[in-house]
């Protein structure tokens, strides 16, 4: 009971990293229509830079994220400038398969830059752990988790408070009548598209420094994010958190009563069941007609 | 200038043939056996995601879901290495297929975004039950195929270089058909606008299914043959989401919707991996140069090679002969109409019904 109790735990403190991930991706989603497929190495590469300021400048992992989030964010708005914005028909088609190129070469850079070697992030809180009620817990994922809390209720604030967030959620709901009345949807586009590659390198920070990883380590944060988007809704914030915590919990309680072999395939199960019952995922809109 | 067609395919189906004996270096073979065998996965899933619009990322799925029912039959029956295994072929697609249909059932209730989602999340669960299942896949250490031993030197690769021509001449006999076929139009009328073809008749679950279960199937064949090909396989190199994005650029490439593009695609990207991966992929250079390709040709040439020649052909012969922009030819209408909207004015090929209401329709003039 002890152990499933701690797995719960586990879980809700590594979901909030996966919510950080997975709420740049679903946002991405809901105000430009495209699925962003290289959010998976875009999470590498935040922690590799993490990686690189940490052993060439000795700067602590969570003060470097003042400078990785701002460059991500810049990188971001760069590539919507690049290779989104060009693309005028078919976007949801041309942007999977033109940000799954960028995907590969930036796997390529990474993969000749770093060799294939596996790192992982370091600090004082990475090993050291704490006792609460009996169970130890590391300091690298209740810090990791409270990273995630204020980054995600700063998103929250940034969308539902601000005169920013009203034009996103406008462009959200209708992109045409939002440019009608005088929203600039692309400026939006471009800035949700920074701050999704933003919240992305955070996670990678947090990911980094719970899990050794390499490059080909995006598939599988790619493969474990779409579901999770999918789960919770394609498009909802909220859907997405629930979703990142719901699944980590799943797998940590299935790796404690189970085997940690069937971890993931218990969540993807799950996901099936669900998109029998409710396809449009847990808090997502049902698809109405476009014309 | 239909027998001057027919005599074109037929041409090209003897280069193809001919092909393996004029070149016999192994090299130039094996990766003729990839690319046929890629052109087969791509025009099967042209029928899917060309004709009905669904575009699925995870069809690699029952690619995979083939090679293993072909290692795991061959290992099961002690069939030996030969010609035998060929005849597992079916069997294999078969397997593919039947898995194809509660799966497909189950992605093909949602659309667009999701439905690709759905599919990737889809072929993620193929590779993990291919890792976990250890009692049937072995997980991680792979399973081996029977080694056709008397075949030796550069005539090793021609019963596959065969096996595979058959099956994409199969496949394009049959994404013929379809195309030509009441099915195929009412998968036309689906990616168009599914609502209205379901509101004029067209079954369109049916339909979609069925276009879901011959991708597979096709998908499954052709994993079988390179399951045979490559002798073994891992989870890691059969369910491999490299190959899945390649089938779909090559179709992207050549042309999305019609019906020689996967062909062409395969045949213009399947080398040129395959020379990189030979010829960069020890310096790790192959990865940046395929991915920098990707990103030129999608910014450069987004509507695929033939769309885009069809296009200047069409425009050619209006300004030569200021004649109307439609084009009829062999029975299918090629549009090239401005501004017609989203849904129509990005395909070469539609029919003409969809057009015609879309014209008068208001909103359209609002062009995002």
């Amino acid at each position: 009971m002890g152990l499933i109790i701690e797995a719960i735990v586990t879980g809700i403190l590594t979901g909030g990293v996966y919510a950080l991930m997975s709420s740049g991706l679903t946002l991405i989603f809901g105000v430009m229509d495209i699925i962003n497929i290289a959010q998976g190495i875009l999470v590498i590469l935040g922690a590799y830079l993490s990686y690189v300021l940490q052993q060439q400048l000795h700067i602590d992992l969570f003060l470097g994220l003042l400078i990785t989030m701002p460059v991500m964010f810049g990188f971001g708005v760069l590539i919507e400038f690049v290779f989104i914005r060009p693309l005028k028909r078919d976007r949801t088609m041309l942007s999977l398969l033109v940000m799954y190129g960028l995907a590969l070469v930036i796997e390529g850079v990474l993969n000749l830059i770093f060799s294939a070697d596996l790192v992982q992030l370091q600090g004082w809180y990475t090993t050291a752990s704490f006792n609460v009620a009996g169970f130890y817990l590391s300091y690298i994922y209740v810090f990791g988790f409270l990273l995630a809390v204020v980054l995600l209720a700063g998103l929250y604030w940034l969308v539902y408070r601000t005169k920013f967030g009203f034009s996103l959620r406008a462009s959200m709901q209708n992109r045409v009548a939002a440019e009608l009345i005088g929203i600039d949807v692309e400026r939006v586009s471009a800035i949700t598209f920074g701050i999704g590659i933003a919240l992305a390198a955070a996670g990678g920070m947090a990911f980094g420094a719970t899990n050794a990883f390499d490059a080909a380590s995006s598939y599988d944060l790619i493969s474990r994010v779409l579901a999770i988007i999918i789960f919770g809704g394609m498009g909802s914030l909220s859907g997405a958190l629930i979703a990142s915590v719901g699944m980590l919990v799943v797998e940590d309680v299935t790796s404690v009563v189970w085997s940690p072999v069937w971890a993931s395939t218990v969540f993807f199960i799950l996901l099936v069941i669900i998109l029998v019952v409710r396809p449009q995922g847990l808090l997502g809109q049902a698809e109405v007609r476009k014309q | 200038m239909k027998i001057l067609k027919m005599v074109g395919v037929l041409a090209l189906l003897a280069c193809a043939i001919i092909f393996p004996q004029v070149f016999t270096d192994p090299t130039v073979t094996t990766i003729g056996v990839f690319t046929l065998i890629f052109a087969a996965v791509a025009t099967g899933w042209n029928i899917l995601g060309g004709y009905s619009g669904y575009i699925s990322l995870g069809h690699i799925a029952y690619f995979g879901i083939g090679a293993y029912a072909m290692a795991i039959f061959c290992l099961h029956w002690n069939i030996p290495g030969g010609y035998e295994p060929f005849s597992l072929v079916p069997l294999a697609a078969v397997i593919a297929a039947v898995v194809s249909i509660p799966l497909g059932w189950i992605a093909l209730r949602v659309r667009r975004h999701t439905f690709i989602v759905i599919t990737i999340a889809m072929f993620f669960i193929m590779q993990l039950l291919a890792y976990n299942l250890i009692w049937l896949t072995n997980g991680s250490t792979g399973l081996g195929l029977p080694l056709p031993v008397s075949w030796g030197g550069y005539f090793y690769n021609y019963p596959f270089y065969y096996a595979a021509l058959i099956l994409l001449v199969i496949a394009t006999l049959v994404s013929w058909w379809i195309r030509n076929s009441k099915f195929g139009l009412g998968l036309l009328a689906i990616r168009d606008d599914e609502d209205r073809a379901l509101g004029l008749g067209v079954k369109t679950g049916a339909s979609k299914l069925a276009a879901f279960v011959i991708a597979a199937f096709f998908a499954g064949a052709a994993g079988a043959i390179y399951a045979y090909f490559v002798e073994s396989i891992y989870p890691a190199t059969i369910f491999d989401p490299n190959f899945d994005v390649a089938v779909v650029l090559m179709v992207f490439l050549g042309g999305l919707g019609t019906l020689p593009g996967p062909i062409l695609g395969a045949l213009i990207l399947e080398p040129l991996q395959q020379y990189l991966n030979l010829q960069y992929g020890e310096a790790g250079y192959n990865l940046i140069i395929l991915g920098g390709i990707f990103l030129l040709v999608m910014l450069l040439l987004p509507r695929g090679i033939l769309p885009t020649l069809q296009d200047m052909w069409t425009k050619y012969r209006s300004m030569r002969e200021q004649e109307s922009p439609l084009q009829a030819e062999g029975g299918i209408v090629i549009t090239a109409l401005p501004g017609v909207g989203r849904s129509t004015a990005g395909r070469a090929e539609s029919a003409p019904t969809a057009i015609a209401p879309n014209q008068n329709e208001p909103g359209e003039g609002i062009n995002v």
